[in-house]
Protein backbone atom coordinates (compact mmCIF):
# COMPACT_ATOMS: atom_id res chain seq x y z
CA UNK A 1 0.00 0.00 0.00
CA UNK A 2 1.44 3.43 -1.00
CA UNK A 3 1.63 5.90 1.99
CA UNK A 4 -1.14 8.02 0.40
CA UNK A 5 -3.59 5.34 1.02
CA UNK A 6 -2.13 4.63 4.38
CA UNK A 7 -2.94 7.83 5.29
CA UNK A 8 -6.40 8.40 3.52
CA UNK A 9 -7.52 5.05 5.18
CA UNK A 10 -6.13 5.91 8.58
CA UNK A 11 -8.30 8.85 8.66
CA UNK A 12 -11.03 6.97 7.74
CA UNK A 13 -10.36 4.78 10.59
CA UNK A 14 -10.36 7.30 12.95
CA UNK A 15 -13.71 8.98 11.69
CA UNK A 16 -15.49 6.09 11.86
CA UNK A 17 -14.62 5.74 15.40
CA UNK A 18 -15.41 8.92 15.85
CA UNK A 19 -18.62 8.38 14.53
CA UNK A 20 -19.19 5.74 16.10
CA UNK A 21 -19.31 7.11 19.36
CA UNK A 22 -22.10 9.16 17.14
CA UNK A 23 -24.28 6.70 16.91
CA UNK A 24 -24.35 5.41 20.42
CA UNK A 25 -26.10 9.49 21.12
CA UNK A 26 -27.90 9.91 17.92
CA UNK A 27 -28.79 6.91 16.61
CA UNK A 28 -29.37 4.48 19.55
CA UNK A 29 -30.58 7.06 22.15
CA UNK A 30 -32.38 9.42 19.60
CA UNK A 31 -30.94 12.28 21.32
CA UNK A 32 -29.24 15.07 18.55
CA UNK A 33 -25.73 15.96 19.14
CA UNK A 34 -24.31 18.44 16.46
CA UNK A 35 -21.35 19.02 18.97
CA UNK A 36 -19.53 15.90 18.93
CA UNK A 37 -16.29 17.22 17.47
CA UNK A 38 -15.88 18.95 20.82
CA UNK A 39 -15.09 15.41 22.44
CA UNK A 40 -13.26 14.60 19.91
CA UNK A 41 -11.15 17.65 20.46
CA UNK A 42 -11.39 16.54 24.34
CA UNK A 43 -9.58 13.69 23.65
CA UNK A 44 -7.06 14.81 21.40
CA UNK A 45 -5.91 17.52 23.46
CA UNK A 46 -6.12 15.75 26.59
CA UNK A 47 -3.53 13.03 25.08
CA UNK A 48 -1.66 15.84 23.49
CA UNK A 49 -1.03 17.79 26.55
CA UNK A 50 -0.44 13.87 28.81
CA UNK A 51 1.68 12.99 26.21
CA UNK A 52 4.10 16.63 25.49
CA UNK A 53 3.90 18.05 29.27
CA UNK A 54 3.32 14.85 31.54
CA UNK A 55 5.45 12.72 29.61
CA UNK A 56 3.18 9.78 29.21
CA UNK A 57 2.93 7.45 26.67
CA UNK A 58 0.14 6.48 24.13
CA UNK A 59 -0.84 3.80 26.69
CA UNK A 60 -0.61 5.13 29.70
CA UNK A 61 -2.04 8.41 28.83
CA UNK A 62 -5.34 6.64 26.99
CA UNK A 63 -7.17 5.30 30.24
CA UNK A 64 -7.04 9.12 31.33
CA UNK A 65 -8.33 10.54 28.41
CA UNK A 66 -11.35 8.46 28.44
CA UNK A 67 -12.05 9.24 31.91
CA UNK A 68 -11.55 13.11 31.33
CA UNK A 69 -13.63 12.61 28.04
CA UNK A 70 -15.78 10.50 29.71
CA UNK A 71 -15.99 12.87 32.75
CA UNK A 72 -16.23 15.81 30.13
CA UNK A 73 -19.32 14.26 28.74
CA UNK A 74 -21.48 13.90 32.08
CA UNK A 75 -20.77 17.62 32.91
CA UNK A 76 -21.82 18.73 29.57
CA UNK A 77 -24.33 16.46 29.15
CA UNK A 78 -26.36 16.33 32.61
CA UNK A 79 -27.74 19.84 31.68
CA UNK A 80 -27.53 19.42 27.39
CA UNK A 81 -29.91 16.56 27.85
CA UNK A 82 -32.55 18.59 29.77
CA UNK A 83 -33.86 19.75 27.17
CA UNK A 84 -34.90 17.94 23.79
CA UNK A 85 -34.74 18.21 19.89
CA UNK A 86 -34.05 21.49 18.05
CA UNK A 87 -32.68 23.13 21.68
CA UNK A 88 -30.22 20.35 22.01
CA UNK A 89 -29.23 20.52 19.05
CA UNK A 90 -28.53 24.33 19.70
CA UNK A 91 -26.90 23.24 23.09
CA UNK A 92 -24.84 20.85 21.58
CA UNK A 93 -23.46 23.46 19.19
CA UNK A 94 -23.36 25.62 21.65
CA UNK A 95 -20.58 23.51 23.56
CA UNK A 96 -18.93 22.82 20.43
CA UNK A 97 -18.02 26.66 19.83
CA UNK A 98 -17.01 27.34 23.93
CA UNK A 99 -14.33 23.89 23.73
CA UNK A 100 -12.87 25.35 20.66
CA UNK A 101 -12.92 28.99 21.65
CA UNK A 102 -11.04 27.37 25.41
CA UNK A 103 -8.97 25.87 22.75
CA UNK A 104 -8.65 28.74 20.86
CA UNK A 105 -7.75 31.75 24.03
CA UNK A 106 -6.14 29.51 26.82
CA UNK A 107 -2.60 29.77 26.42
CA UNK A 108 -1.82 26.65 28.00
CA UNK A 109 -3.20 25.20 25.15
CA UNK A 110 -1.10 26.52 22.38
CA UNK A 111 -3.81 29.41 20.98
CA UNK A 112 -4.37 28.89 17.48
CA UNK A 113 -1.11 28.11 16.31
CA UNK A 114 -1.99 24.46 18.76
CA UNK A 115 0.02 21.88 20.24
CA UNK A 116 2.77 20.41 18.82
CA UNK A 117 5.77 17.63 19.03
CA UNK A 118 3.29 15.29 20.45
CA UNK A 119 5.05 11.80 20.21
CA UNK A 120 4.60 8.48 17.57
CA UNK A 121 2.70 5.92 19.75
CA UNK A 122 5.05 2.97 20.92
CA UNK A 123 4.47 -0.75 20.66
CA UNK A 124 6.66 -2.72 21.84
CA UNK A 125 10.07 -0.47 21.60
CA UNK A 126 8.36 -0.18 17.80
CA UNK A 127 7.21 3.46 16.79
CA UNK A 128 3.92 2.86 15.40
CA UNK A 129 3.94 4.88 11.79
CA UNK A 130 2.33 4.35 8.67
CA UNK A 131 1.09 0.73 8.15
CA UNK A 132 1.49 0.16 12.23
CA UNK A 133 -0.54 2.74 13.01
CA UNK A 134 -3.37 1.76 10.61
CA UNK A 135 -3.31 -1.35 12.06
CA UNK A 136 -4.10 0.28 15.72
CA UNK A 137 -6.51 1.83 14.50
CA UNK A 138 -8.56 -0.77 12.62
CA UNK A 139 -8.10 -2.50 16.02
CA UNK A 140 -9.56 0.44 17.90
CA UNK A 141 -11.94 0.79 15.21
CA UNK A 142 -12.89 -3.04 15.51
CA UNK A 143 -12.81 -3.17 19.23
CA UNK A 144 -15.52 -0.30 19.10
CA UNK A 145 -17.59 -2.13 16.57
CA UNK A 146 -17.67 -5.04 19.02
CA UNK A 147 -18.76 -2.60 21.88
CA UNK A 148 -21.49 -1.35 19.88
CA UNK A 149 -22.41 -4.58 19.05
CA UNK A 150 -22.41 -5.64 22.67
CA UNK A 151 -24.23 -2.31 23.92
CA UNK A 152 -27.41 -3.03 21.62
CA UNK A 153 -27.78 -7.36 23.23
CA UNK A 154 -27.54 -5.44 26.71
CA UNK A 155 -31.01 -3.87 28.64
CA UNK A 156 -28.85 -0.56 28.13
CA UNK A 157 -28.81 -0.61 24.80
CA UNK A 158 -32.79 -1.60 24.36
CA UNK A 159 -33.61 0.94 27.20
CA UNK A 160 -31.70 3.41 24.86
CA UNK A 161 -34.40 2.29 21.88
CA UNK A 162 -36.98 2.38 24.14
CA UNK A 163 -36.18 5.77 25.10
CA UNK A 164 -35.19 7.26 21.58
CA UNK A 165 -38.61 5.77 20.36
CA UNK A 166 -41.20 7.46 23.12
CA UNK A 167 -39.26 8.98 26.36
CA UNK A 168 -42.97 8.88 28.03
CA UNK A 169 -43.73 5.40 27.34
CA UNK A 170 -40.13 4.50 28.29
CA UNK A 171 -40.27 5.88 31.88
CA UNK A 172 -43.52 4.10 32.44
CA UNK A 173 -41.82 1.00 31.39
CA UNK A 174 -39.18 1.60 34.54
CA UNK A 175 -36.87 3.51 32.50
CA UNK A 176 -34.81 6.00 34.19
CA UNK A 177 -34.98 8.58 30.43
CA UNK A 178 -31.92 10.42 32.24
CA UNK A 179 -30.12 7.57 33.35
CA UNK A 180 -29.61 6.61 29.72
CA UNK A 181 -29.54 9.48 27.95
CA UNK A 182 -26.69 9.84 29.81
CA UNK A 183 -24.97 6.90 29.36
CA UNK A 184 -25.41 6.79 25.93
CA UNK A 185 -24.15 10.43 26.04
CA UNK A 186 -20.82 9.16 27.94
CA UNK A 187 -20.10 6.01 26.50
CA UNK A 188 -20.00 8.08 22.65
CA UNK A 189 -17.83 11.06 24.06
CA UNK A 190 -15.57 8.40 25.51
CA UNK A 191 -15.20 6.84 22.00
CA UNK A 192 -14.64 10.07 20.42
CA UNK A 193 -12.51 10.52 23.00
CA UNK A 194 -10.17 7.09 21.70
CA UNK A 195 -10.65 8.53 18.20
CA UNK A 196 -9.44 12.30 19.38
CA UNK A 197 -6.58 10.33 21.00
CA UNK A 198 -5.33 8.22 17.64
CA UNK A 199 -5.71 11.94 15.93
CA UNK A 200 -3.17 13.59 18.00
CA UNK A 201 -1.03 10.68 18.29
CA UNK A 202 -1.29 10.08 14.13
CA UNK A 203 -0.91 14.08 13.34
CA UNK A 204 1.92 14.67 16.05
CA UNK A 205 -0.09 18.61 15.74
CA UNK A 206 -3.21 19.81 17.13
CA UNK A 207 -5.40 22.82 16.31
CA UNK A 208 -8.78 24.18 17.55
CA UNK A 209 -9.70 24.07 13.91
CA UNK A 210 -9.45 20.75 13.95
CA UNK A 211 -12.34 19.96 16.05
CA UNK A 212 -14.42 22.94 14.58
CA UNK A 213 -17.93 23.07 14.09
CA UNK A 214 -17.86 21.80 10.58
CA UNK A 215 -16.32 18.43 11.91
CA UNK A 216 -19.43 18.08 14.03
CA UNK A 217 -21.18 18.41 10.68
CA UNK A 218 -19.22 15.91 9.00
CA UNK A 219 -19.60 13.12 11.72
CA UNK A 220 -23.18 13.65 11.74
CA UNK A 221 -23.07 13.78 7.93
CA UNK A 222 -21.17 10.12 8.22
CA UNK A 223 -23.95 8.69 10.13
CA UNK A 224 -26.86 10.17 8.55
CA UNK A 225 -25.42 8.71 4.99
CA UNK A 226 -24.67 5.25 6.48
CA UNK A 227 -28.05 4.63 8.57
CA UNK A 228 -28.17 6.08 11.96
CA UNK A 229 -28.47 3.13 14.85
CA UNK A 230 -27.22 0.73 12.47
CA UNK A 231 -24.15 -1.44 13.17
CA UNK A 232 -22.30 -0.78 10.01
CA UNK A 233 -24.07 2.24 8.88
CA UNK A 234 -21.11 4.08 10.47
CA UNK A 235 -18.24 2.55 8.44
CA UNK A 236 -19.84 2.56 5.75
CA UNK A 237 -20.67 6.59 6.16
CA UNK A 238 -17.14 7.18 6.63
CA UNK A 239 -15.84 5.06 3.84
CA UNK A 240 -17.67 7.00 1.41
CA UNK A 241 -17.54 10.36 2.78
CA UNK A 242 -13.44 9.31 3.60
CA UNK A 243 -12.53 8.36 0.34
CA UNK A 244 -14.92 10.81 -1.97
CA UNK A 245 -12.86 13.70 -1.66
CA UNK A 246 -10.13 12.04 -2.63
CA UNK A 247 -11.43 10.38 -5.34
CA UNK A 248 -12.94 13.91 -6.91
CA UNK A 249 -9.58 15.78 -6.07
CA UNK A 250 -11.28 18.92 -7.91
CA UNK A 251 -14.47 18.93 -5.46
CA UNK A 252 -12.72 18.84 -2.54
CA UNK A 253 -12.82 22.42 -1.63
CA UNK A 254 -16.72 22.11 -2.01
CA UNK A 255 -16.52 19.57 0.69
CA UNK A 256 -19.45 21.27 2.95
CA UNK A 257 -21.74 21.84 -0.18
CA UNK A 258 -21.38 18.01 -0.70
CA UNK A 259 -22.27 17.18 2.89
CA UNK A 260 -24.43 19.70 2.99
CA UNK A 261 -26.24 18.45 -0.68
CA UNK A 262 -26.18 14.60 0.87
CA UNK A 263 -27.96 15.15 4.12
CA UNK A 264 -30.66 16.86 2.04
CA UNK A 265 -31.20 14.07 -0.26
CA UNK A 266 -30.34 11.49 2.44
CA UNK A 267 -33.64 12.41 4.19
CA UNK A 268 -35.48 12.94 1.57
CA UNK A 269 -35.40 9.93 -0.33
CA UNK A 270 -33.17 7.27 2.29
CA UNK A 271 -34.37 9.24 5.79
CA UNK A 272 -33.19 5.45 7.39
CA UNK A 273 -29.73 6.26 6.06
CA UNK A 274 -28.02 3.53 3.54
CA UNK A 275 -28.01 0.77 5.81
CA UNK A 276 -31.37 2.15 7.64
CA UNK A 277 -34.49 0.02 7.61
CA UNK A 278 -36.21 0.10 3.87
CA UNK A 279 -33.44 1.55 2.32
CA UNK A 280 -32.60 0.60 -1.25
CA UNK A 281 -29.10 -1.12 -0.17
CA UNK A 282 -31.04 -3.46 2.38
CA UNK A 283 -33.41 -4.43 0.00
CA UNK A 284 -30.89 -5.30 -2.79
CA UNK A 285 -28.75 -7.07 -0.03
CA UNK A 286 -31.74 -9.17 1.05
CA UNK A 287 -32.44 -10.03 -2.42
CA UNK A 288 -29.24 -11.41 -3.32
CA UNK A 289 -29.39 -13.40 0.20
CA UNK A 290 -32.76 -14.32 -0.83
CA UNK A 291 -31.36 -15.49 -4.00
CA UNK A 292 -28.29 -17.23 -2.88
CA UNK A 293 -30.62 -19.33 -0.87
CA UNK A 294 -32.88 -20.56 -3.79
CA UNK A 295 -29.59 -21.73 -5.33
CA UNK A 296 -28.75 -23.71 -2.41
CA UNK B 1 -64.11 -8.31 45.71
CA UNK B 2 -62.19 -9.13 48.65
CA UNK B 3 -60.74 -5.46 49.88
CA UNK B 4 -58.51 -5.46 52.57
CA UNK B 5 -57.64 -1.73 52.82
CA UNK B 6 -56.68 0.58 49.95
CA UNK B 7 -53.81 0.14 47.40
CA UNK B 8 -53.90 3.84 46.59
CA UNK B 9 -55.11 6.95 48.66
CA UNK B 10 -54.88 9.99 47.16
CA UNK B 11 -55.54 13.16 50.18
CA UNK B 12 -56.34 16.72 49.33
CA UNK B 13 -54.42 15.84 45.78
CA UNK B 14 -53.92 19.39 44.06
CA UNK B 15 -52.16 20.52 40.90
CA UNK B 16 -52.14 24.18 39.67
CA UNK B 17 -50.32 25.04 36.10
CA UNK B 18 -49.65 28.67 36.12
CA UNK B 19 -53.06 30.37 36.47
CA UNK B 20 -54.78 27.14 36.07
CA UNK B 21 -56.26 24.77 38.86
CA UNK B 22 -56.33 21.68 37.23
CA UNK B 23 -57.12 19.79 40.34
CA UNK B 24 -58.36 20.98 43.63
CA UNK B 25 -58.20 18.95 46.18
CA UNK B 26 -59.45 15.84 45.26
CA UNK B 27 -58.93 12.87 47.68
CA UNK B 28 -60.61 9.04 47.12
CA UNK B 29 -58.99 5.69 48.33
CA UNK B 30 -58.66 2.72 45.54
CA UNK B 31 -59.34 -0.33 47.67
CA UNK B 32 -56.96 -3.63 46.31
CA UNK B 33 -58.80 -5.52 44.17
CA UNK B 34 -61.32 -2.84 43.03
CA UNK B 35 -61.77 -1.46 39.62
CA UNK B 36 -62.20 2.78 40.14
CA UNK B 37 -63.71 4.48 38.11
CA UNK B 38 -62.68 8.29 37.36
CA UNK B 39 -65.25 10.02 35.78
CA UNK B 40 -65.69 13.77 34.11
CA UNK B 41 -66.29 16.43 30.99
CA UNK B 42 -62.93 17.29 29.01
CA UNK B 43 -61.11 19.12 30.98
CA UNK B 44 -62.17 18.32 34.76
CA UNK B 45 -58.38 16.63 35.70
CA UNK B 46 -58.70 13.26 35.02
CA UNK B 47 -55.47 12.79 33.17
CA UNK B 48 -53.72 15.55 35.88
CA UNK B 49 -54.85 13.32 38.46
CA UNK B 50 -53.63 10.16 36.49
CA UNK B 51 -50.14 11.54 35.73
CA UNK B 52 -49.99 12.82 39.49
CA UNK B 53 -50.48 9.25 40.57
CA UNK B 54 -47.90 7.85 37.90
CA UNK B 55 -45.43 10.23 38.90
CA UNK B 56 -45.45 12.73 35.41
CA UNK B 57 -46.35 15.28 37.55
CA UNK B 58 -45.54 16.51 41.35
CA UNK B 59 -48.31 17.92 43.16
CA UNK B 60 -48.73 21.05 44.03
CA UNK B 61 -50.19 20.02 46.99
CA UNK B 62 -52.05 16.69 48.96
CA UNK B 63 -50.10 13.33 49.15
CA UNK B 64 -50.04 9.66 47.29
CA UNK B 65 -49.83 6.91 49.26
CA UNK B 66 -49.49 3.71 47.23
CA UNK B 67 -49.53 0.23 48.84
CA UNK B 68 -48.44 1.58 52.15
CA UNK B 69 -45.90 3.71 51.12
CA UNK B 70 -45.85 7.49 50.05
CA UNK B 71 -45.06 8.16 46.33
CA UNK B 72 -46.05 11.80 45.69
CA UNK B 73 -43.12 13.34 43.93
CA UNK B 74 -41.55 10.00 42.99
CA UNK B 75 -40.36 9.69 39.42
CA UNK B 76 -42.16 7.59 36.39
CA UNK B 77 -40.23 4.71 35.90
CA UNK B 78 -40.05 4.89 39.94
CA UNK B 79 -43.64 4.09 39.79
CA UNK B 80 -43.47 0.99 37.53
CA UNK B 81 -40.51 -0.16 39.32
CA UNK B 82 -43.40 -0.16 42.66
CA UNK B 83 -46.03 -1.77 39.90
CA UNK B 84 -47.77 0.68 38.07
CA UNK B 85 -48.71 0.10 35.05
CA UNK B 86 -50.51 2.51 33.17
CA UNK B 87 -51.63 3.08 29.11
CA UNK B 88 -52.36 6.25 27.88
CA UNK B 89 -54.69 8.36 26.30
CA UNK B 90 -52.72 8.97 23.23
CA UNK B 91 -51.31 5.80 22.53
CA UNK B 92 -47.46 5.31 22.77
CA UNK B 93 -46.07 2.18 21.57
CA UNK B 94 -42.29 1.79 20.92
CA UNK B 95 -43.02 2.36 17.17
CA UNK B 96 -39.72 1.45 16.26
CA UNK B 97 -39.83 -2.32 17.67
CA UNK B 98 -41.40 -5.01 17.29
CA UNK B 99 -44.68 -5.69 19.37
CA UNK B 100 -42.85 -8.70 21.29
CA UNK B 101 -39.56 -6.42 21.60
CA UNK B 102 -41.99 -3.52 23.28
CA UNK B 103 -43.20 -5.90 26.01
CA UNK B 104 -39.68 -7.47 26.55
CA UNK B 105 -38.25 -3.96 27.54
CA UNK B 106 -40.95 -3.45 30.18
CA UNK B 107 -39.86 -7.34 31.70
CA UNK B 108 -36.84 -5.62 31.74
CA UNK B 109 -37.73 -3.33 35.16
CA UNK B 110 -35.81 -4.79 37.54
CA UNK B 111 -32.32 -4.92 34.69
CA UNK B 112 -32.32 -1.05 35.27
CA UNK B 113 -30.40 -0.40 38.14
CA UNK B 114 -26.91 -0.28 39.07
CA UNK B 115 -24.60 -1.26 36.17
CA UNK B 116 -26.32 -4.84 35.24
CA UNK B 117 -28.13 -3.23 31.72
CA UNK B 118 -24.45 -3.06 30.53
CA UNK B 119 -23.76 -6.39 30.87
CA UNK B 120 -26.84 -8.45 30.72
CA UNK B 121 -28.23 -9.62 27.73
CA UNK B 122 -32.09 -8.93 27.07
CA UNK B 123 -32.85 -10.91 23.98
CA UNK B 124 -32.67 -14.26 26.44
CA UNK B 125 -35.39 -17.28 25.64
CA UNK B 126 -37.20 -16.52 28.87
CA UNK B 127 -37.76 -13.15 28.03
CA UNK B 128 -39.06 -13.76 24.82
CA UNK B 129 -41.11 -16.24 26.49
CA UNK B 130 -42.45 -13.96 28.87
CA UNK B 131 -43.24 -11.22 26.07
CA UNK B 132 -45.46 -14.30 24.34
CA UNK B 133 -47.49 -15.13 27.54
CA UNK B 134 -48.48 -11.44 27.67
CA UNK B 135 -49.15 -11.10 24.24
CA UNK B 136 -51.70 -14.46 24.32
CA UNK B 137 -53.26 -12.67 27.64
CA UNK B 138 -53.98 -9.52 24.98
CA UNK B 139 -54.44 -11.77 21.82
CA UNK B 140 -52.01 -9.91 19.95
CA UNK B 141 -49.46 -13.33 19.30
CA UNK B 142 -50.04 -13.01 16.05
CA UNK B 143 -48.64 -9.90 15.98
CA UNK B 144 -45.24 -10.54 17.70
CA UNK B 145 -43.34 -10.08 15.21
CA UNK B 146 -44.60 -7.08 13.44
CA UNK B 147 -43.64 -3.38 14.01
CA UNK B 148 -45.10 -1.91 16.52
CA UNK B 149 -45.63 1.37 14.60
CA UNK B 150 -48.21 -0.68 12.15
CA UNK B 151 -50.45 -1.86 13.88
CA UNK B 152 -54.52 -0.42 14.27
CA UNK B 153 -55.60 1.41 16.26
CA UNK B 154 -56.91 -1.49 19.03
CA UNK B 155 -54.24 -3.12 19.18
CA UNK B 156 -52.25 -0.51 20.05
CA UNK B 157 -54.14 -0.15 22.99
CA UNK B 158 -54.11 -3.83 23.73
CA UNK B 159 -50.61 -3.49 22.95
CA UNK B 160 -50.15 -0.77 25.93
CA UNK B 161 -51.66 -3.25 28.30
CA UNK B 162 -49.63 -6.14 27.51
CA UNK B 163 -46.75 -3.98 28.30
CA UNK B 164 -47.98 -2.57 31.76
CA UNK B 165 -48.71 -5.86 32.58
CA UNK B 166 -44.97 -6.92 31.66
CA UNK B 167 -44.27 -4.97 35.19
CA UNK B 168 -46.23 -7.37 37.18
CA UNK B 169 -48.28 -4.66 38.27
CA UNK B 170 -50.36 -4.40 41.47
CA UNK B 171 -52.48 -1.19 40.01
CA UNK B 172 -53.26 -0.62 36.40
CA UNK B 173 -54.14 2.84 35.23
CA UNK B 174 -55.72 2.76 32.11
CA UNK B 175 -56.39 6.43 30.35
CA UNK B 176 -59.18 5.48 28.40
CA UNK B 177 -59.13 2.36 26.72
CA UNK B 178 -62.28 2.12 24.88
CA UNK B 179 -61.64 5.67 22.50
CA UNK B 180 -61.53 4.94 19.37
CA UNK B 181 -62.44 1.62 19.19
CA UNK B 182 -64.55 -0.21 16.92
CA UNK B 183 -67.98 -1.48 18.59
CA UNK B 184 -66.65 -5.79 18.63
CA UNK B 185 -63.65 -4.25 19.82
CA UNK B 186 -65.20 -2.32 22.91
CA UNK B 187 -66.58 -5.66 23.91
CA UNK B 188 -63.20 -7.78 23.67
CA UNK B 189 -61.44 -5.26 25.66
CA UNK B 190 -64.50 -5.08 28.55
CA UNK B 191 -63.57 -8.69 28.72
CA UNK B 192 -59.65 -8.19 29.17
CA UNK B 193 -60.60 -5.88 31.89
CA UNK B 194 -62.49 -7.61 33.67
CA UNK B 195 -60.05 -10.69 33.26
CA UNK B 196 -57.24 -8.23 34.53
CA UNK B 197 -59.01 -7.16 37.43
CA UNK B 198 -59.94 -11.06 38.27
CA UNK B 199 -56.51 -11.88 38.66
CA UNK B 200 -55.99 -9.69 41.24
CA UNK B 201 -55.22 -6.63 39.40
CA UNK B 202 -56.76 -3.40 40.68
CA UNK B 203 -57.74 -0.95 38.32
CA UNK B 204 -57.74 2.74 37.95
CA UNK B 205 -59.83 3.53 35.26
CA UNK B 206 -60.77 6.90 33.00
CA UNK B 207 -63.36 6.54 30.57
CA UNK B 208 -65.66 8.71 28.41
CA UNK B 209 -67.52 5.54 27.43
CA UNK B 210 -70.07 6.02 29.77
CA UNK B 211 -71.83 2.91 29.04
CA UNK B 212 -68.57 0.67 29.37
CA UNK B 213 -67.62 3.01 32.34
CA UNK B 214 -70.82 2.11 34.73
CA UNK B 215 -70.64 -1.35 33.42
CA UNK B 216 -67.10 -1.96 34.78
CA UNK B 217 -66.65 0.30 37.77
CA UNK B 218 -67.24 -0.93 40.98
CA UNK B 219 -67.47 2.74 42.54
CA UNK B 220 -66.84 5.69 40.04
CA UNK B 221 -65.11 9.03 40.95
CA UNK B 222 -66.19 11.91 39.49
CA UNK B 223 -64.72 15.12 38.59
CA UNK B 224 -65.44 18.64 37.55
CA UNK B 225 -63.18 21.56 36.66
CA UNK B 226 -60.55 19.78 39.29
CA UNK B 227 -63.17 19.13 42.33
CA UNK B 228 -64.57 15.72 42.94
CA UNK B 229 -68.18 16.17 42.58
CA UNK B 230 -69.38 12.51 43.57
CA UNK B 231 -68.29 9.57 44.76
CA UNK B 232 -69.98 6.12 44.96
CA UNK B 233 -71.72 3.40 43.05
CA UNK B 234 -72.07 3.95 39.38
CA UNK B 235 -76.16 3.68 40.07
CA UNK B 236 -75.87 6.06 42.87
CA UNK B 237 -73.89 8.69 40.73
CA UNK B 238 -75.41 8.55 37.76
CA UNK B 239 -78.81 9.41 39.66
CA UNK B 240 -76.69 12.11 41.74
CA UNK B 241 -78.41 15.53 39.94
CA UNK B 242 -75.22 17.39 40.61
CA UNK B 243 -73.70 14.99 38.54
CA UNK B 244 -75.92 14.90 35.96
CA UNK B 245 -76.33 18.70 35.74
CA UNK B 246 -72.12 19.06 35.66
CA UNK B 247 -71.35 16.55 33.40
CA UNK B 248 -73.79 14.53 31.86
CA UNK B 249 -75.59 18.08 31.19
CA UNK B 250 -79.46 18.69 30.35
CA UNK B 251 -79.79 16.00 28.02
CA UNK B 252 -79.22 12.87 30.47
CA UNK B 253 -76.98 9.99 30.60
CA UNK B 254 -77.60 8.80 26.83
CA UNK B 255 -76.88 11.48 25.00
CA UNK B 256 -73.76 12.21 26.83
CA UNK B 257 -72.54 8.68 26.16
CA UNK B 258 -73.77 8.89 22.14
CA UNK B 259 -71.74 12.24 22.20
CA UNK B 260 -68.32 11.47 22.52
Amino acid sequence: MSTYVITVATFIAIQAIVAYGLNIIVGYAGQISLGHAAFFGIGAYSAAVLSTKAGLSFWSALPLVLLICGIFGALLGLPSLRVREDFLAITTIGINFIVEAVFLYVPFFGGAMGLGGIPKVVFFGMRLKGGGLLALCLVCLALVILLCRWFTKSWAGLACRAVAADESAASSSGISPVRFKLLAFVLGTVIAGLGGSLYAHRMGFITPADFAFPVSTMILSIIVLGGMGTLWGPLLGAVILGALPEIFRPIADYRMLLYGALLLLMVRFQPGGLLGDASVLRSILARMKGGGGRDR
Amino acid sequence: MTGDGAILSVRGLSKRFGGLQAVDRVSFDLMRGEILGLLGPNGAGKTTCFNMISGVHRPTEGTIHFDGRRTDGLEPHRMAELGVGRTFQIVRPFASMTVAENVMTALGRSNYRGIHPLFRRWDTKPCRDGAMELLERVGLTSYAARNAGQLPLGDHRRLEIARALALAPKLLLLDESFSGLRHEEVARMEGLIRSLSDSGISILLIEHNMKVAMSLSQRVVVLDHGRKLAEGSPEAVAADPEVIEAYLGKGGIVDAAGGV
